[in-house]
């Protein structure tokens, strides 16, 4: 074999062995590094800077924040960060860069304004991006619904909340329903109709993996809130009419009427307590419950994708 | 053992954007080079000289044969040791002096360290760079660089020299030293094999000669036998301007060159001519027979190729 | 063999060392360091903030562009220039003469990055007017700073083995803005489908990741650095180093010198 082939031989044996062993080297640093390149520390935090920065290169670099901030928001939220310090100047930022990017603003409004660990606990900053985006798509009707969301569910401010999909409503090709919410909102503030419509409207008009998700769990915890409401009503009115509190399900069910035990969404019935309240079996296959739950209960560490 | 056999060595280059045509620089090439001579590889430009030195050099690789040099294959390593080359229009590390080059050369061919000194000093003495210390080679005039290139090729004391177009750029002196160099060379038992395209040189200092043109060989031979073909003919030269009339009815071709006249005449005839130039009392200078010189031997050979190929095309 | 390559490394080095460039390009990042302390002292906290910070970034930036010029003039500018052809014929090796030229300019950016660093330790000093314990994370910083210049080094000569200087430093300059943005290229990749998910992750693994190597700002915080990381950089930037020297030993050996 001439030298020529030997050396060849060795150089391919070297680059591929190194190439593999880099790949190893790299996948096991990411998983020591903790999450975020960008630390605590964003050093460069300013939109106007970065846009100076970014040297024309603004759809880029605003696709780069985006990745980034999806990434940060997905990694904390499945350890139930306690807080997404970052979140709202990454959308910042990259609305800055590219403000067209819609789905930015529709991240920025189903997580900015809950409080932690579903969202970043920053009602106000989401307004002001809402608005942010408002003024850049004047014609965007997702724009006003999604604010119209925030000042509804995380404000609860239902005036502002009707105003705002009003104002959406006038956008041509805006969706019907815009118009038929902001009617509703006057009357049916604070009711479960209200909040189902608004959570199904945020599901269908999104492709966001995340953002849908969310409406599902929320979907999925209103039905079980209903649920446990008529059934906690049902409660008081057999008190009223026996004067005692039912013994089982069962008796509740047949006194008011129901075809069967009542189920929750994943075919578990619900539970009565001697006190008389009406309870969810498994607490933790729902997010978002605020009725239902036993006293004391604490949501676990992780996120768990439902079933 | 030859010193160098070329065995059907055949370079073709792709060029073109997408690499498709093919560009013949150098047909199968069946060469042998004896040891202890000295070799003119002969050509016009863009004959395929420099692409067989890189060849046999291993800076370019052959589209088919092989070579021996100095008995190995001509890929083999060992061989690299005991030969040198000074490549066309040579470039150095110009940031370099003469003395560093050479002392790097040096360690690159394996030149043991204690002898290293020694022979840098005894090579630049020899190439006359002697004074010349300290200096960039950034800042050497082409002969100087050729002297370095001549230098670095000898350093190691290989037994087979390469020399691409030696004697491009300089300047009458330069050449004569080359030409000195290369003979010393031989003397010392070397064999020494270049191209050129000048061929007087060659015909001075080559024992055998090859001639290549477009990328084929047209020619190989001792200069001696290819240039022995008689005419027939000699050269006579007498002092003085007189054209005697006997000289003209022999049916000479005379000239007057300054104070003296040549005249071609048959070989037949030449004791007819000597007669008459003592009878009309001129000064006999020389008698040299015509010989074919190597330049009309090497324009034959190109012409005929050149009427082959208008043939053929 | 191994005293060729040594050889050839030493030449590599003496010829960098007498480039007037490279002093230029020395001399304006020292400059720059100190126009750090300038800067810095718009706002008295962030002094040393911005020392660490604008200084180490240029140290790394200046070193990049030093390594790049210089790289492509290791194997390009040599064939353009036919010096190769003197070396060639002489027993040395085509591989002998990459990894000789990789150690040569290794070493040239490692003694380039010291007087640097010193550049920027006396603008340090000159803001704090003494040195704490955190300041040594500045020498972790600066190590992972060669370990990218190493990386970015055998880029330059993988395209300097077959392409042309000034196309080799287009490729390796890209690559390293390229790899700057890896890890979002990798981010992406996780979020594609079908085949643009397989190019994307082929890609965010070929080309060089420097994100886990900028720690500058993380220092400036005097934030501590894990051992693990270290270990994880050296063992990356050796592995990837070999990877693009292979790749150039593998091209130069067919490569005709025309």
């Amino acid at each position: 074999m001439t030298q020529r082939r030997k050396t060849s031989i060795v150089a391919a044996a070297c680059l591929i062995l190194s190439l593999a062993a880099s790949i190893v080297v790299l996948r096991r640093s990411d998983q020591a590094r903790p999450q975020a390149t960008l630390d605590e520390v964003l050093f460069l935090s300013s939109p106007t800077v970065i846009k100076r920065a970014s040297l024309g290169y603004d759809g880029l670099l605003a696709c780069i924040y985006w990745t980034r901030a999806v990434q940060y928001f997905g990694n904390r939220h499945h350890n139930y960060a306690a807080s997404y310090n970052l979140l709202a100047p990454l959308l910042e930022i990259t609305t800055n860069l590219d403000p067209h990017l819609l789905v930015a603003y529709q991240f920025g409004g189903s997580f900015l304004a809950p409080k932690p660990p579903v969202g970043a606990g920053q009602p106000e900053r989401a307004i002001q991006l809402m608005e942010y985006g408002i003024q850049n798509n004047p014609d965007d009707w997702h724009l006003y619904y999604n604010l119209g969301f925030v000042y509804y569910m995380d404000v609860k401010d239902y005036g502002k909340a009707a105003q705002t999909f009003e104002r959406g409503s006038k956008v041509p090709d805006a969706h019907p329903f815009m118009k038929v919410m902001a009617a509703q909102m006057a009357q049916h503030a604070g009711e479960f109709g209200m909040a189902r419509e608004l959570w199904t409207a945020t599901y269908q008009t999104t492709q966001d993996k995340l953002i849908r998700e969310n409406a599902v769990d929320h979907l999925l915890a209103l039905r079980v809130e209903e649920g446990v409401t008529h059934l906690q009503q049902g409660v008081t009115r057999f008190g009223e009419r026996t004067g005692r509190l039912p013994v089982s399900m069962a008796e509740l069910a047949t006194a008011e009427d129901l075809p069967g035990i009542p189920v929750d969404p994943n075919g578990k019935p619900y539970r009565l307590t001697p006190e008389g309240r009406v309870e969810v079996r498994d607490p933790d296959d729902f997010h978002f419950l605020s009725k239902g739950l036993p006293p004391g209960y604490k949501p676990p560490d992780k996120y768990r994708p439902l079933p | 053992m030859p010193a160098i056999e070329i065995l059907g060595l055949e370079k073709t280059y792709r060029v073109g954007f997408w690499r498709k045509l093919p560009k013949r620089a150098l047909h199968p090439l069946h060469l042998t080079v004896e040891d202890g001579e000295i070799f003119g590889f002969l050509g016009p430009n863009g004959a395929g000289k420099t692409t067989t030195l890189k060849l046999l050099m291993g800076l370019v690789f052959p589209t088919s044969g092989s070579a021996r040099i100095l008995g190995h294959e001509w890929t083999d390593p060992q061989v690299k040791a005991q030969i040198g080359f000074l490549p066309e229009q040579p470039y150095f590390y110009d940031h370099l002096t003469a003395h560093e080059l050479l002392e790097y050369y040096g360690q690159l061919s394996g030149v043991p360290a204690k002898d290293r000194k020694r022979r840098v000093e005894e090579v630049l003495q020899r190439v006359g760079l002697r004074d010349i210390r300290g200096v960039q080679l950034r800042k050497f005039s082409k002969g100087m660089l050729q002297r370095v290139g001549i230098g670095q090729a000898i350093l190691h004391d290989p037994k087979l020299v390469f020399f691409d177009e030696p004697m491009s750029g300089l300047d009458p002196m330069g050449r004569r030293e080359v030409r000195d160099l290369m003979e010393q060379l031989k003397n010392e038992g070397k064999t020494v094999f270049f191209s050129t395209h000048i061929l007087s040189d060659a015909e001075a200092l080559c024992d055998r000669v090859a001639i290549v043109h477009r990328g084929e060989l047209r020619g190989v031979g001792r200069v001696a036998d290819l240039t022995s073909t008689v005419q027939g003919k000699v050269e006579v030269i007498w002092q003085g301007i007189v054209i005697p009339a006997s000289m003209k009815a022999l049916g000479a071709e005379c000239h007057v060159t300054g104070d003296t006249v040549r005249a071609v005449i048959a070989e037949s005839q030449q004791d007819a001519a000597i007669d008459a130039l003592r009878r009309e009392r001129q000064r006999l200078i020389a008698i040299t027979p015509v010989r074919t010189s190597l330049e009309a031997y090497f324009f034959e050979k190109l012409q005929r190729a050149e009427t082959t190929a208008g043939r053929t095309a | 063999m191994k005293a060729r390559v040594a050889h050839i490394a030493f030449n590599t080095f003496r010829e960098a060392v007498r480039d007037r460039v490279l002093y230029n390009l020395i001399a304006f990042a020292l400059l720059l360091s100190g126009a750090a302390i300038l800067v810095g002292q718009i706002s008295i906290d962030i002094e040393k903030l911005v020392v660490i910070n604008l200084g180490l970034t240029t140290v790394s930036l200046f070193g990049v562009v030093i390594a790049i010029f210089i790289g492509i003039g290791l194997v390009s500018k040599e064939i353009e220039k036919r010096t190769l052809y003197t070396v060639f014929s002489r027993p040395v090796r085509r591989w002998e003469f990459i990894v000789g030229k990789f150690f040569g300019l290794a070493g040239t950016l490692v003694v380039n990055s010291f007087f640097m660093a010193i550049g920027v330790f006396a603008a340090l000093f000159y803001v704090s007017h003494k040195f704490v314990r955190a300041d040594g994370l500045i020498l972790i910083a600066l190590y992972f700073i060669i370990l990218e210049f190493l990386i970015v080094c055998s880029l330059a000569l993988l395209f300097s083995s077959f392409s042309s200087p000034l196309l080799s430093a287009v490729f390796a300059f890209s690559l390293f803005v390229v790899g700057s943005f890896a890890e979002d290229l990798r981010n992406f990749a996780g979020m594609a489908h079908g085949i643009s998910r397989t190019l994307a992750t082929g890609a965010a693994y070929l080309v060089p990741n420097f994100s886990a190597f900028n720690v500058i700002s993380s220092i400036a915080h005097e934030q501590p650095i894990a051992g693990q990381l270290v270990m994880h950089n050296t063992l990356y930037a050796l592995f990837y180093a070999i990877m693009a020297l292979s790749g150039a030993v593998l091209i130069f050996e067919y490569r005709d010198l025309k």
